[in-house]
């Protein structure tokens, strides 16, 4: 695990704002998943050795929230949500569209790399359903058409590349 | 001296009658106080307390009194003061004892909640009670029998769950089994120290685990299988091999090291299946080591020893006892006894008249090892205290004879007794050995019985009634759970006839034996095998208080520094 210089710092600075080391396991996942894009193997190790717990409280923590990665992802991260709003105006239809876009199937690396297709619970933007989250930008009112939109776009990024 | 205090006392009121229980008593335990189960499962008296299986619901209330005035309300109806009841239930464990509490055990709300908690246990739990082998001693069995709604309103899938997780070397976990109360995360985090223990993938798959690579290694993982409530934990030995309701129960204890730490064993037609630790608030709470569950496992050992020998050849007890007689009398005034720290009370006061019978110098051999300040101390010998008690030694043994051994080499000591010690480990090399005619009295083959002149075998602690004295100079007795093997011989049997050999005579059955007891051992006083409480008694411990004791700290053991250190300080 290689962790870079400025997140160090900030896992160093972030124990101090805590009256105990132990509160500070769930910012330090997060620093961790920010900085490599997922919890990579002994980095429960690492996080345990530096707030002084067993491996086994932060792997507890680890498992419980579906939102730390054990794996890799792509390059992008595409986040469909699945919840009523966007089900009943066709967030499975966009799902499977950017699914088919990009020759992969939910939950997986698409085989260029480049994204991963996640199908998730609510992202609280019921009003503008069919919603889809791609990185950190909001996507509104995402059909089928706006789906080969955006995935046309992502795919012309990666051409540039 | 000054008398202890009173502990506060609180008086509640538990399904209409009230109890004073000590402040700082939660409702389960006050509840049992006044013999109401307080159906419970996460709770354990001796961890702490989490409340997560929701079990033990109950409804409480307060006296009601006036806001303003603080005045009583009083019920016209009754006459007596109105209680405010909560209007929903309260868990007893995490609620302690305040001062009128009012507790409904029985109330239609009570029976609701625990049906409701025994329908969400039971949903994903396996009906496979017909090969489980915590039936029979199973809280779930019990309380969904007891205060479960009787029929299943579950018509979906129930979860998969892996079935048998090597958790260790000695605990095998079924997941499907088990109802997430977390006791052994508890047992291993707090009593153990050793945190390996964890839920994973919390929510309807929540998984009780090591961390990937680590294991439950440590000599205490089997409390984890006795507390855990269902059959989710297994002892990998027990696993399968028998119906608990077959099994006879003995109380015993736990002889590896000086803590003596209280046990009972598991046995049917004379064949011991497990040993599982037996509560002594003074002693070992309710844990026991894993080592002192596998002591069983020698007792039919191939190098068992089980026919009489004299001179190398199968022989009977009481040709062996004049065999013994004749040694005794040509080599009179030659003669050492070595006694054993592993011996019972009784068994030592034996051997002390058999040395005195003799005019034989008494030596003991001491183990010592490693403590590891929970259940096993450094003293190895269980019972070096009934030895100091009975007046077999006076100061305390060491590992190895070398006066003995001087002795041998000078050709003052011709015969040896000893009494399941071997020689050889104690430091006696084979050309001594070879120099000086053996009685020896043991379990099992060594060298020294080997080149014993005469060899009598005697009973393992499973075998035979007796009473330790361990660390804290508590007099703890064990009964006999399994019939010994033919050929072997009750050691008080053995002794009181070498002692017989030697011209004394004792009694050797165990009623008689503690009227002399009692006699002749100062502090013995009135105790008798039969009337020794199951928890023990203790002796008092002031003469021997100048003796350097090895032991270090251990659970409800501090040891004391020698009484002329103090003088000195």
């Amino acid at each position: 695990m290689n962790l870079k210089p400025t997140t160090l710092t900030q896992i160093d600075e972030v124990i101090t704002h805590y009256p105990t080391k132990r509160s500070a396991t769930l910012p330090l996942l997060h620093l961790i998943q920010e900085d490599v894009g997922y919890i990579p193997e002994g980095a429960i190790e690492w996080i345990a050795t530096k707030l002084e717990l067993e491996p086994i409280n932060v792997y507890e923590v680890v498992t419980f929230y579906p939102m730390f990665r054990q794996k890799p992802i792509g390059r992008r991260h595409i986040k469909v949500c699945r919840t009523l709003s966007c089900a009943l105006l066709g967030g499975y239809k966009t799902c499977e569209q950017f699914e088919k876009e990009f020759n992969t199937h939910r939950g997986e690396v698409s085989p260029d790399g480049e994204v991963t297709v996640d199908f998730v619970e609510c992202l609280a933007s019921c009003g503008t359903a069919p919603v889809v989250l791609i990185d950190d930008d909001l996507h509104e009112k995402v059909d089928c058409a706006k789906a080969k939109q955006l995935s046309a776009q992502i795919k012309a990024e990666a051409k540039k590349r | 001296m000054i008398a202890p205090p009173k502990p506060d006392l609180v008086t509640v009121n538990i399904d209409g009658r009230e109890i004073a229980v000590p402040k700082g008593t939660n409702v389960i335990e006050a509840a049992r106080l006044v013999n109401v189960d307080v159906p419970h499962y996460c709770y354990h008296p001796k961890l702490t307390i989490v409340g997560n299986c929701r079990m033990c619901l109950i409804e409480m209330g307060m006296p009601a009194v006036d806001p303003a005035t603080k005045a009583p309300i009083m019920d016209p109806a009754t006459g007596k003061q109105k209680i405010n009841w909560i209007p929903r239930p309260q868990i007893g464990c995490g609620t302690n004892v305040s001062p009128g509490l009012h507790v409904k055990t029985t109330s239609p709300m009570v029976k609701d909640a625990r049906e409701g908690v025994m329908e969400f246990l039971l949903i994903n739990h396996p009906l496979d009670c017909p090969i489980c082998d915590q039936a029979g001693e199973c809280k779930l069995q019990e309380q969904s029998t007891g205060y479960g709604r009787g029929y299943s309103r579950f018509v979906e899938q129930k979860n998969v769950k892996p079935k048998r997780t090597q958790l260790g070397p000695r605990v095998t976990l079924d997941d499907e089994r088990c109802i997430l109360c977390s006791r052994c995360i508890r047992f291993s985090k707090e009593i153990a120290k050793d945190d390996v223990l964890g839920f994973i993938d919390r929510g309807s798959y929540s998984t009780l685990t090591c961390f990937p690579g680590k294991q439950l290694t440590n000599n205490y993982s089997l409390n984890t299988v006795d507390i855990c409530p269902v059959g989710a934990l297994t002892s990998t030995d027990f696993r399968f091999k028998m119906r608990v309701w077959f099994l006879k129960q003995t109380n015993s204890l736990d002889t590896e090291s000086s803590v003596g730490a209280n046990t009972v064993v598991w046995s049917r037609e004379g064949q011991i299946y497990r040993i599982t630790p037996r509560r002594n608030d003074e002693v070992n709470d309710t844990w026991m080591a894993d080592s002192g569950r596998e002591l069983f496992k020698t007792l039919r050992a191939a190098d068992r020893l089980t026919a009489v020998k004299v001179n190398g050849a199968d022989s009977g007890l009481d040709l062996a006892a004049n065999a013994a007689a004749d040694l005794f009398k040509a080599y009179a005034g030659a003669i050492a006894v070595v006694g054993s720290a592993r011996s019972t009370v009784e068994e030592q006061f034996l051997t002390k008249k058999l040395a005195v019978a003799l005019n034989a110098p008494t030596q003991l051999v001491s183990r010592v090892g490693p403590g590891d300040t929970l259940l096993i101390s450094a003293d190895r010998n269980p019972n070096v205290r009934g030895a100091l008690v009975t007046g077999l030694i006076a100061a305390l043994p060491a590992q190895t004879l070398p006066a003995l051994a001087a002795s041998v080499d000078a050709g003052k000591t011709r015969v040896i007794v000893s009494v399941g010690e071997d020689l050889a480990a104690a430091g006696l090399t084979a050309a001594q050995l070879a120099k000086v005619a053996v009685v020896y009295l043991g379990t099992h083959a060594n060298a020294t019985s080997a080149v014993a002149k005469v060899v009598l075998p005697t009973l393992a602690v499973f075998e035979k009634n007796g009473t330790l004295v361990n660390q804290q100079f508590r007099l703890q007795k064990f009964a006999k759970a399994v019939p010994a093997p033919a050929g072997a011989t009750d050691d008080l049997i053995v002794l009181a006839k070498l002692a017989a050999a030697a011209g004394a005579s004792v009694p050797s059955d165990l009623g008689s034996l503690w009227k002399l007891l009692a006699a002749e051992v100062p502090g013995l006083g009135p105790i008798t095998y039969a009337n020794l409480p199951e928890t023990g008694l203790l002796l008092d411990a002031t003469p021997f208080a100048a003796l350097p004791f090895v032991e270090g700290e251990t659970l409800h053991y501090k040891p004391v520094a020698p009484a002329v250190a103090v003088a000195t300080a």
